[in-house]
C-alpha cells in the first residue's frame, strides 16, 4: 500500500498509454482512511490436505471496489468464498488465522451465519439463476428474509432490476421464468437478485466473463455506482476492467498475495517483478 | 501451477455421405429399427387392452358398468361385483402413498443434504437393497412379525386412543386392510427414496450455492430452491411408487384377509383387484367367473393408466409453471 510511486512510473504494456484510472482517482481523494471493511490476518485454507491460500494479510477499504487478479488457479475463487464461507458446504476443508468482516472474524465460532450471508452479497462464477420467475428471483432474499414489508417487495424489485441494468430488457415479462433469458440477462439478473438481498459488501467471481462487450460495459457502470453504497471485492481477468472499476488491486499468485496497492500503482508502477509480468502478459 | 494443456485431438474431416441429417445407410437402419421398437411399445399395450377386453366380454355383456358399483361376488351364485375390489386397491393404495411419502421424501432430504458424508453412501445401498427384495418375502414376514406386532400392540394401540373414528373401532383380526396398507407402505418406501434421492443428488450445487449465498438456512434452502427444482422428478418417483402399490399382489393377499366386503375399520380384512385374480383364476370354473376375473384385470389396466396419465399431466403443469 505504500510502494513508492513516482513520476518515473512505467506504463506497462497491457495498459494503453492514454487509460484513465477513474477509480484509482476518487480512492485518493474519499477513500484515503476509511475504516477498512475486510480484514484478513495470516489467513490459510486447505482443501482437504491441499493448502491453496497462504497467509494472507492485507485490508479491503469500506465503499470501495478492490480487484483481485491472478492467473487461473491461483485460489481467488476460494478466497472470495471464504469471506461468505461458501466454502463451508465443500467437505474436508480447513481455514486458519483471521477474516474479518464488519468487525466481526467470519470464522469465530457463535458467528450467525445466515445474518453474515445475508450481510455479504455474492455473484457467482456462472449464473445461476432460481428456475423461478424473473420477479421470484429478486424476491427471494427480501421475502426470505423479511428485510421489507411484502408491500415494498414489488419497488425493490424494479429498482434493482433497474440497478443491474436489465429493467428495460424484462419488465414486460417480469412473471415468465428466468431460465429463458440469455446468459449475459442472467448473469444481471444473479446481480439483481443480490442487490435484492440489501447487502453491505458484494463479492463478484468475474461477474462479466459470459457478457458481450456492451453488457460489460453496463455491469462496469453499475459497479461504479455501487461502490458508493457498497463495498466491492471483485475477481476478474480482465486487467483493463480491474483498471476502470477498481481503485484498489491485489495480485495473487499461487496462493500468495504478492502485492496490493492503489490500482494506478499496481498498473503504472508494479512493485514486484511477478505482477509486472503478468499484467504486461509476460506470465509464465 | 498447471501446465498448459495440448489438445491431441484429432479433428476429422467430415464425411460426405453422412450429414447430421442422417442420410448414411447405417443411419437410416437403425432409425428404422428404433422406430420400430418404439412402435412395440403403444402396439403391446393396445394388444394387452384388447385381449382383456375381449377375454372379459361375457361379463361386460352380463353387468355392464354395474360390475364397478355392485359389491356381491358369489361365484355359486354367478353374481359379479367388483366395487370392494376396486375400493380395497385404492384405499390401500391411498393409505399406503400417504405414510410412505412424506417417510421417504425425509430419508431423501436427509440423506442429500443433512446427514454426514459416511452414512450417506451406505444407507443409499440399504434402500436400493431393500427394493430388491422379492414381494413373497415381504409377505412372510408380514406375516409371521409385522401382523402379531400389529395385532398384540399397535392396533389395540390405535382403538384405545383414537376409537371414536369409526377407521378405528372394531374386532381386530390380524389380516386387515391396514396391515395390508403397511406392508405396501413399507415395500414402495425404497422406491420413492432411491429415486428421489437421485432427483436431489441431480439438483446443481450452484443452486444451493445461491440460496445459502442470499442468507437462507439449509432448511430454507431445501424448502425454497433444492425441491422445488427436484419437484417434476420427485412427482416421478411418487408415481413410481403409485403404480407398484396398485399392481402389488403377493404381500397384499398374504396380509389383506381377502374378503369381498367394504367395511369402515380399517382393521377389517379387505380386498384387492391383483389379490382377488392371484387368488381365485385357477380355480374359476365357470365362463363367466373368469371372464368377471378377466374384467377385474381390465379395471386394474385401466384405472393404472388413468392414475399414471393424471400424474403425467400434473408433472407437465408443474414443470409449466416453474418453467425449469
Ligand atoms: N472443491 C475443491 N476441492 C479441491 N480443490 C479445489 C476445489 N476448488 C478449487 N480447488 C483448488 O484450489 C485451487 C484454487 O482454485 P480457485 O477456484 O480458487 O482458483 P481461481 O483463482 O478462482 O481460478 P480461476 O481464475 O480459474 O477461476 C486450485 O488449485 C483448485 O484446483
Ligand atoms: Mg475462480
Amino acid at each position: 500500500m505504500t510502494a513508492p510511486h513516482g513520476p518515473d512510473a512505467r506504463i506497462t504494456s497491457a495498459i494503453p498509454p492514454r487509460t484513465v484510472f477513474p477509480a484509482a482517482e476518487d480512492f485518493r481523494s474519499t477513500h484515503g482512511d476509511e475504516a477498512p471493511c475486510i480484514t484478513v490476518r495470516n489467513f490459510s485454507f486447505w482443501y482437504g490436505t491441499h493448502q491453496v491460500l497462504h497467509d494472507l494479510t492485507f485490508s479491503v477499504p469500506q465503499r470501495a471496489v478492490t480487484a483481485v487478479i491472478g492467473p487461473s488457479g491461483c485460489g481467488k475463487s476460494t478466497f472470495l468464498r471464504s469471506i461468505n464461507r461458501m466454502n463451508d458446504l465443500i467437505p474436508e476443508t480447513r481455514a486458519t488465522g483471521e477474516l474479518i468482516v464488519e468487525g466481526r472474524n467470519v470464522y469465530e465460532r457463535g458467528l450467525d451465519l445466515v445474518a453474515h450471508r445475508q450481510r455479504v452479497g455474492m455473484v457467482f462464477q456462472r449464473p445461476n439463476v432460481f428456475p423461478k420467475s424473473i420477479y421470484q428471483n429478486v424476491a427471494y432474499g427480501p421475502t426470505l428474509n423479511a428485510l421489507i414489508p411484502k408491500a415494498d417487495v414489488p419497488d425493490l424489485v424494479e429498482d434493482c432490476l433497474r440497478r443491474a441494468a436489465l429493467w428495460d430488457e424484462v419488465k414486460d415479462r417480469l412473471h415468465s421464468p428466468a431460465t429463458g433469458l440469455s446468459g449475459g440477462q442472467q448473469q444481471r439478473l444473479c446481480i439483481a437478485r443480490a442487490l435484492g438481498n440489501q447487502p453491505s459488501t458484494l463479492l463478484m467471481d468475474e461477474p462479466c466473463s459470459a457478457l458481450d462487450p456492451g453488457a460489460t460495459a453496463k455491469v462496469e457502470e453499475l459497479i461504479l455506482e455501487l461502490k458508493r453504497d457498497y463495498t466491492i471485492v471483485i475477481v476478474t481477468h480482465n486487467m483493463q476492467q480491474a483498471a476502470r472499476v477498481s481503485s484498489l488491486t491485489g495480485f495473487f499468485e499461487s496462493g500468495v498475495l504478492v502485492e496490493m496497492g492503489p490500482t494506478r500503482q499496481i498498473f503504472t508502477a508494479p512493485t514486484h517483478e511477478r505482477t509486472e509480468a503478468y499484467i504486461t502478459g509476460r506470465f509464465g | 501451477m498447471t501446465a498448459p494443456t495440448k489438445s491431441s485431438a484429432v479433428h476429422q474431416a467430415p464425411d460426405p455421405t453422412s450429414g447430421l441429417l442422417g442420410t448414411s445407410r447405417a443411419d437410416q437402419f437403425f432409425k428404422g429399427l428404433l422406430t420400430l421398437a418404439a412402435l412395440l411399445i403403444p402396439l403391446l399395450l393396445l394388444a394387452l387392452f384388447y385381449e382383456l377386453a375381449h377375454g372379459s366380454a361375457p361379463a361386460i355383456a352380463e353387468f355392464g358398468l354395474k360390475f364397478l358399483t355392485d359389491d356381491v361376488w358369489d361365484p355359486v351364485a354367478e353374481i359379479y361385483g367388483a366395487w370392494p375390489l376396486l375400493f380395497g386397491t385404492l384405499l390401500t393404495s391411498f393409505i399406503a402413498l400417504v405414510l410412505a411419502v412424506p417417510l421417504s421424501l425425509g430419508v431423501a432430504i436427509y440423506l442429500t443434504e443433512f446427514a454426514p458424508e459416511f452414512i450417506r453412501k451406505p444407507v443409499a445401498m440399504l434402500i436400493e437393497l431393500l427394493a430388491a427384495i422379492p414381494s413373497v418375502v415381504y409377505g412372510l414376514w408380514g406375516i409371521f412379525v409385522l401382523i402379531p406386532i400389529l395385532r398384540s400392540t399397535v392396533f389395540p394401540f390405535f382403538r384405545d386412543t383414537l376409537g371414536f373414528l369409526p377407521f378405528f373401532d372394531g374386532p381386530i383380526y390380524g389380516p386387515s386392510v391396514l396391515s395390508a396398507s403397511l406392508i405396501l407402505t413399507i415395500m414402495i418406501m425404497p422406491f420413492i427414496m432411491s429415486v428421489s434421492r437421485s432427483v436431489l443428488l441431480a439438483v446443481p450445487n450452484s443452486q444451493r450455492e445461491a440460496s445459502l449465498a442470499l442468507g437462507a438456512t439449509r432448511w430454507e434452502a431445501v424448502r425454497t430452491v433444492i425441491v422445488p427444482y427436484a419437484r417434476s422428478g420427485i412427482i416421478g418417483a411418487i408415481i413410481l411408487g403409485l403404480g407398484r402399490a396398485l399392481g402389488e399382489t403377493m404381500a397384499v393377499t398374504m396380509l389383506i384377509g381377502n374378503r369381498h366386503e367394504i367395511s369402515a375399520s380399517l382393521f377389517a380384512p379387505g380386498y384387492t383387484m391383483a389379490a382377488v385374480i392371484a387368488n381365485e383364476f385357477s380355480e374359476a370354473g365357470t365362463t363367466l367367473h373368469i371372464a368377471s376375473l378377466t374384467y377385474v384385470a381390465l379395471l386394474l389396466f385401466v384405472v393404472t393408466v388413468i392414475v399414471n396419465a393424471g400424474a403425467r399431466l400434473l408433472i407437465w403443469r408443474v414443470g409449466r409453471k416453474s418453467g425449469g
